[in-house]
């Protein structure tokens, strides 16, 4: 269980990033931070493996203040996934996997063993290990990421927009495998996006931010769709713009259409499993 | 082309002079100009001045540095220390910004992430940043090593033996081929010695070899559904 008690992040130069924010992210869970660029969510992300220092407040994992810990192991025991993959580019594919149980002294051999476990859990082809980044596409690259952020085991994973450089087919294709790999592994993973389509997808629990880190309303994506909390709720998720209302065509067939009448799917013969 | 033929032993002699003067100076340049790049980057303030200070170094007529540095340093005018300390510090005026410029071409994202990993300090600097600037240090080493191979035959002017040599003896004695042997000669092992620091980049720096920055296509993982 990772805790935020009212935490406050304020740059030198005056900007508050994050304005007195609490939440809880349970264990086990996928919790999405859910908002527009400059609200906060990648702030509060980076806070708790201490990338940002938290001006005010206090955050625990699993009830220990992470301020009284020395900020390099504690970075080592958290995965963290980073938009564009940010993979070291001298390295090859098996030492970025495998680079903080190196930097942690695992033999060499036993590291690498463990990074070609890895690559067949994220769908890397083996082959691949001897490969520099730059010769990786974007969706291989932040597969490779996503196993280096796995490699020492962390029961927490920060994912910082991991998916927002690729292509939506390969975005697509790299959630089902994080849904499948997180339905094996059950990290605590937070999860930062700007795309609510990702966060309805991946978030057992979503927390929709507004500017400065305040809380506009958290909750399950059924709870959220149901229930907007506000205005301003309903207007990110699209409900407001009738993107999410949903008729039958008057046409008839089947044809769903949303609020502008732009068809958007198929009513199924049979309820959903 | 007989002189040449006659006198093989003096232009070896100074062939290994040559390279017993110019190695020590580019090596010592490349390896204190590291910490004075890196404060450079690390210290705001001291930036400009740094940067500054080392391009005035280059400023510097080297036939009144060779004469002058002795009386700093304490050695004789004709002794290889007093070459190898000038030599240095006009490496120095060279690699020093080359190495800022290289450790500040570091993308940002890459030390964000090593931090993000958990590197301490002094090992990101040394696993990280250090190799990720590689091909831009050795850009800067390069002109570093050709200009102080090109520079070591001043001292001939002082008497200290190298390829220079052959040329002022040539002037002297009105020897061409002599001349001739020293110009084509330095510019010759500055050749092979900037091929040589190429042949090591490839090897130390594996991942900016032609073929390993090749796009590939996607394989099947990236196609799979």
């Amino acid at each position: 269980m990772i805790e935020f008690t009212c935490v406050t992040k304020q740059y030198p130069d005056g900007t508050v990033a994050v304005d007195d924010f609490s939440g809880q992210f349970p264990p086990h869970q996928t919790t999405v931070l859910l908002g527009s660029s400059g609200c906060g969510k990648t702030t509060i992300l980076r806070m708790v493996n201490r990338m940002v220092e938290a001006s005010s407040g206090t955050i625990t994992i699993d009830g220990e203040n992470i301020a009284q810990r020395d900020v390099v192991p504690l970075r080592r025991s958290i995965g963290y996934v980073m938009q564009n993959a940010g993979l070291l580019p001298h390295r090859r594919v098996i030492d970025n996997i495998a680079t903080v149980p190196l930097l942690n002294g695992t033999p060499k051999a036993e590291a690498h063993a463990r990074a070609e476990e890895l690559m067949d859990l994220v769908g890397l082809d083996r082959s691949m290990a001897r490969r520099y980044p730059n010769q990786l596409s974007g969706g291989q690259q932040q597969r490779v990421g996503v196993a280096r952020g796995l490699a020492a085991d962390p029961n927490i994973l920060l994912m910082d927009e991991p998916f927002g450089a690729v292509d939506p087919l390969v975005r697509r294709d790299l959630q089902a495998e994080l849904r499948r790999i997180q339905s094996e592994l059950g990290k605590t993973i937070v999860f930062v996006t700007h795309d609510v389509e990702e966060a309805f997808t991946l978030g057992d629990q979503i927390i929709i931010l507004a500017n400065g880190g305040q809380v506009a309303q958290r909750g399950t994506s059924e709870e959220i769709l149901a229930h907007p909390a506000n205005d301003f709720v309903a207007g990110f998720i699209g409900l407001a713009q009738g993107e999410r209302t949903l008729h039958r065509s008057p046409d008839g067939g089947g044809v769903l259409v949303d609020g502008h009448g732009r068809a958007v799917g198929v009513l199924a013969e049979e309820p959903a499993p | 082309m007989r002189w040449i033929g006659d006198n093989l032993d003096v232009i070896g002699g100074h062939l290994v002079s040559h390279l017993l003067l110019a190695v020590p100076p580019i090596v010592a340049s490349f390896l204190l100009a590291l910490p004075v790049g890196w404060l450079a980057g690390r210290v705001r303030w001291l930036r400009a001045p740094l940067l500054s200070a080392a391009g005035l170094l280059y400023a510097i007529p080297s036939l009144p540095l060779f004469v002058v540095l002795p009386l700093v340093i304490g050695t004789g005018v004709r002794d290889a220390t007093n070459i190898i300390v000038a030599l240095t510090l006009y490496g120095l005026a060279l690699m020093v910004p080359a190495t800022a410029d290289a450790l500040r071409s570091v993308d940002p994202r890459v030390v964000d992430a090593a931090d993000a990993l958990g590197y301490g300090g002094v090992r990101r600097f040394l696993t990280v940043e250090l190799p990720v600037a590689g091909p831009t240090l050795l850009a800067g080493l390069r002109v570093v090593a050709v200009s102080t191979i090109s520079l070591v035959t001043v001292g001939a002017v002082l008497g200290v033996p190298s390829l220079g040599m052959l040329f002022t003896d040539g002037f002297q004695r009105n020897i061409m081929p002599s001349i001739l042997a020293g110009i084509v000669l330095t510019i010759a092992l500055a050749l092979v010695v900037d091929a040589l620091l190429v042949a090591l980049g490839r090897l130390v720096l594996p991942w900016t070899r032609p073929a390993a920055a090749a796009v590939v296509a996607p394989t099947q993982a990236e196609v799979a559904p």
